[in-house]
């Protein structure tokens, strides 16, 4: 039996009746890392000795009788955006590479009071700006299904590990669709909840008003066990929501009867793979069969969301990035001249092309005499993308759509035209501007690629979501699906 | 040659007193060892957010009414982006267009002349760490950053530019200074710089309505160097004018040592600091009874208690100036009136003998070791006649140095007056026996030898007699 590959709630019976130990898993999910990690290289960082010393110490308590969460001596990767106490956090980045926080990411302690077994830390495009994984200053990861291609991005590390069996599950931080692309990439299950779900302490910001942790998992029943553990109101993000979360598990009811579902028809046009569509297309019948209402609707301002989403992230990231200066942590430049030469020549040599790309921008959106022009009329047209999305939900349970317009691209095919490379992004966007949360759940495969459907629900509508994405995954075997 | 007038408006920083820091939970507490006043919050770590501290707010909104200020339903904080070592982020949480309270006013007196002041505004943010140099900055091999400063709560205090001399915008400051003490929100400490001031000058022909152009004076770290620093900044600029330049935009610093101000950039080297709202913090919506409930919760400011002062204890206006200066000196005046009541007697004591020991010792009124009480009690014994005005004296200094209460310090040092008849008869007896050559001088119509026999009988009795009683038994003596 190949334990890499089963799922958590599998795992977790098998752990809860002493079928396996904790150790024994985390052993198993580190034979396949050892096996295929040469190929994938998800990893920025393994904690393996750390990892075997938790799981020990899970069975210990396991054997001793202690009430144990659900969670525990489950094995779960991170994205190397997270920080944790004293393992290296780089952000797949030069100007970061040797930084230790001194501290954990709300997140990890959640995971560490679930008893989860942290295997490592994940690649991704550097401070989480690139849609493939091949921005980190670092390698890039490969996508399981072909390793010439690419696992999508930026949390390219966490899907292809959870697709490549190098771990259970993992975390992931969405700003644009940086957990929902590379889930449809890699065929796993990738959620970005609510703005405010889950804390952001912690996580290394890109675009604070946009960026959100979500699960990777093999199947919905495992992203909602995971939703419960890092979602709730952590009084060090004043924007975490202070709300009752639900047993996510608890919707899982296969029961979607009179659901009414959205398609937009922005997501289904110019610009949508063909072969893409049809998976679309065929999973709308597979709701339909099962008594769902499923019409076309329009959220107008869409085309308006990449460029919107071009000025604020950046403006935001301009600023979020300042600190890294060289004076105080990571990288610093040898040799400068002066204070500002220093700061100039650190950032020069630590940060890449994309980073500066994305600084540059937003540097100038926020600059006198441009302000209005750009960011200020970008949070308007946001407004707008926001007042699409209630529309929308006034007639609709949820959204549907493709989380990307194509499937895995290969390597170095987009990277010299940041434009295109932009544009795989446009189905995930809006979601991000507007605050809310969607889904990526396997939903077919073409020419040997997995495609991902995307459900989007309303704000703290996680819930629903994962009902319907539940019944989809009970009446089809995508998610079953194994890159070869 | 024309006439000037100087266009002065003041930018004044405030460090709120609370525990802890404005968005994390480090101390505030001055005078630490470097950097132990930190954590990964005010350190600026990578994926570090801020929380803001209720206290600050409220202090804020405290200073705001205090100011007469409207303060705001809808605030938020906004980020001020530049780059600096003593800044860990790199931006400073500030607040940009839409302060915490805006609109106020306070009152100055100068040479006997009421003013009103308008205020702009009163914003909120975090403060800069601080950089050790050896020597100068320029000079200095390496810095060293100390960051126990950052990110302890301040309010920025913007005035309208309505001051016109150095006179005017020291009072206006000195007013500031007072009312905000009296809020209790902060110590104003200009030496620990917990009170900071920067000063935006132009002049302008007499008559003429537009503004001319402004300089920013900074590093002006007294009431006296404020004074110094704008006096000259407008003497430097009229001088400019009348050799018929003009005047740069520009900011400059005011060198106490030279006694000048001197450029430190240019309106061209000026920043340009990329305000846009901070994401990480959430727009505070401030509630109209929680804003009520801090307004009823306001201590009387410094014009309201001068009045009273005036017209409760019959105080002459200078008085009650002097006593109301600060919240602390006027405490203890009104606890020693209310147990002794005799105002303009206490008065004399504050702002005498008490206001001369705490120059000498260099002490503030917090500080002193006597206690309004035991003036008051002290008092009382000069009242009943148990001590002397002149030694009372005495026995304020021992108390002033010691804390002891009057009783005890007259019981020490034997101080005690004697208005016994008998016994000092017993001295006067004495005395004009010794000295025959007084007794026959008086007699004989010299009536200030008088003076010579009671000084005599006080030197006997160590100065405790009854000054009043050796007098009146001397000239019974004397005149049998």
């Amino acid at each position: 039996m190949q334990l890499h590959y089963l799922t958590a709630h599998q795992l977790h019976d098998m752990l809860v009746s002493k079928q396996i130990s904790a150790e024994e898993l985390t052993r198993a999910v580190f034979d396949r890392i050892e096996q295929v990690e040469e190929k994938i290289r998800a990893y920025v960082t393994l904690t393996q000795e750390r990892a075997l010393n938790y799981a020990r110490l899970v069975d210990k308590a396991r054997l001793a009788g202690e009430a144990l969460p659900l969670m525990a001596g489950i094995p779960v990767a991170i994205k190397d955006n997270m920080c944790t106490k004293g393992v290296r956090t780089t952000c797949a980045s030069k100007i970061l590479y040797n930084y230790i926080p001194p501290y954990n990411a709300t997140v990890i302690e959640r995971l560490n009071e679930a008893r989860t077994v942290m295997v490592g830390k994940t690649n991704l495009d550097e401070f989480a700006m690139g849609s493939s994984c091949e921005n980190s200053a670092f390698f890039t990861t490969c996508n399981p299904w072909d390793t010439n291609r690419v696992p999508g991005g930026s949390s390219g590390g966490s899907a292809a590990a959870v697709a490549a069996g190098e771990t259970i599950l993992a975390l992931g931080s969405d700003t644009g669709g940086s957990i929902r692309q590379p889930a449809s990439f890699c065929g796993v299950v990738g959620m970005k909840p609510t703005y405010g779900a889950v804390s952001r302490y912690g996580l290394v910001a890109y675009a604070s008003s946009l960026d959100q942790i979500g699960p990777f998992a093999r199947d919905v029943t495992d992203c909602a066990m995971l939703l419960n553990v890092i979602c709730g109101h952590d009084p060090l993000d004043s924007t975490s929501v202070p709300y009752d979360v639900p047993d996510y598990t608890a919707f899982l009811t296969g029961d979607v009867k009179g659901v009414k579902i959205g398609v937009p028809r922005e997501y289904m046009g110019e610009g949508i793979d063909p072969a893409v569509k049809e998976v679309i297309k065929k999973a709308i019948d597979v709701y339909t069969g099962l008594g769902v209402v499923v019409e076309e609707t329009t959220l107008p301002h869409t085309e308006y969301a990449l460029p919107a989403y071009y000025l604020i992230a950046p403006a935001e990231a301009s600023s979020n990035l300042a600190r890294y200066d060289g004076v105080r942590y990571g990288y610093r430049a040898k040799d400068a001249g002066d204070l500002v030469d220093m700061f100039m020549q650190t950032r020069s040599e630590g940060f890449g092309a994309e980073v500066k790309r994305r600084i540059m921008l937003g540097t100038y959106a926020l600059s006198a005499g441009y302000y209005d022009a750009y960011y200020n009329k970008a949070l308007k047209v946001r407004t707008l993308i926001k007042t699409d999305f209630d529309r929308a939900f006034e007639q609709f349970d949820l959204l549907l759509g493709p989380t990307a317009p194509v499937t895995s691209f290969k390597r170095g095919e987009k990277v010299d035209d940041p434009l295109q490379m932009y544009m795989v992004d446009i189905c995930t966007l809006a979601v991000n501007l507007a605050g809310i949360p969607a889904i990526s759940i396997p939903a077919g495969i073409v020419d040997n690629l997995p495609v991902g459907l995307q459900l989007i629900g309303r704000p703290f509508g996680e819930g629903d979501i994962l009902r319907a994405a539940h019944a989809f995954e009970q009446n089809t075997d995508y998610h079953c699906k194994l890159p070869e | 040659m024309a006439q000037y007038e100087a266009v002065i408006g003041l930018e004044v920083h405030v460090e709120l007193k609370t525990n802890t820091k404005i968005f994390c939970h480090s101390g505030t507490e001055f005078g630490a060892d470097p950097n132990h006043h930190v954590c990964p919050v005010c350190l600026g770590l990578p994926g570090v957010l801020p929380v803001v501290n209720k206290k600050v707010v409220e202090h804020a909104i405290k200073a705001g009414l205090a100011l007469n200020c409207q303060i705001a339903a809808f605030s938020k904080f906004d980020r001020k982006n530049y780059y600096y070592p003593d800044l860990p982020k790199n931006y400073q949480i500030s607040q940009y267009d839409l302060p915490i309270a805006e609109h106020g006013c306070l009152e100055i007196n100068v040479n006997g002349a009421d003013k009103r002041i308008g205020i702009t505004r009163v914003h909120m943010e975090e403060d800069a760490g601080k950089l050790v140099h050896q020597g100068t900055i320029s000079t200095t091999p390496y810095s060293l950053v100390d960051y126990n400063r950052t990110g302890v709560p301040l309010i920025e205090i913007v005035s309208e530019p309505d001051m016109r001399s150095a006179d005017e915008a020291v009072a206006y400051l000195e007013k500031l200074k007072a009312i905000i003490q009296y809020t209790g929100v902060s110590d104003c400490k200009m030496q620990e710089g917990s009170l900071r001031c920067d000063a935006n000058i132009s002049v302008r022909p007499v008559g003429q309505a537009e503004l001319g152009t402004k300089a920013e004076i900074k590093n002006m770290n007294s009431f006296k160097a404020l004074h110094k620093a704008v006096s000259y900044e407008i003497e430097r600029q009229i001088e400019v004018l009348e050799d018929g330049e003009k005047v740069v935009q520009e900011t400059r610093t005011w060198d106490e040592a030279q006694g000048e101000t001197l450029s430190m950039r240019s309106k061209e080297e000026a920043h340009d600091y990329r305000y846009f709202p901070d994401p990480d913090l959430a727009p505070m919506v401030i509630a109209r009874d929680w804003v009520e409930e801090i307004r009823a919760g306001l201590p009387e400011l410094p014009d309201e208690r001068r009045e009273r002062f005036v017209s409760a204890y019959s105080l002459p206006e200078y008085d009650a100036t002097v006593l109301t200066g600060t919240r602390e000196l006027a405490d203890y005046y009104e606890q020693c009136v209310e147990l002794y009541n005799n105002p303009k007697l206490v008065s004399n004591w504050v702002m005498g003998d008490l206001a001369r020991m705490m120059n000498i010792s260099g002490q503030e009124i917090k500080n002193v070791r006597i206690s309004p009480a035991q003036l008051a009690k002290m008092l009382e014994l000069l009242d009943n006649g148990t001590i002397s005005g002149k030694i009372a004296k005495t026995v304020f200094e021992e108390m002033f140095n010691t804390g002891k209460d009057p009783g005890q310090v007259i019981e020490e040092k034997e101080l005690v007056q004697i208005s016994d008849a008998g016994l000092i008869d017993k001295v006067v007896v004495e005395v004009i026996a010794a000295n025959p050559k007084s007794v026959e001088d008086y007699r004989a119509g010299k009536e200030k030898a008088i003076g010579f026999l009671v000084g005599q009988v006080m030197k006997l009795t160590k100065g405790k007699a009854n000054p009043g009683l050796v007098n009146e038994l001397l000239k019974i003596k004397l005149d049998k």
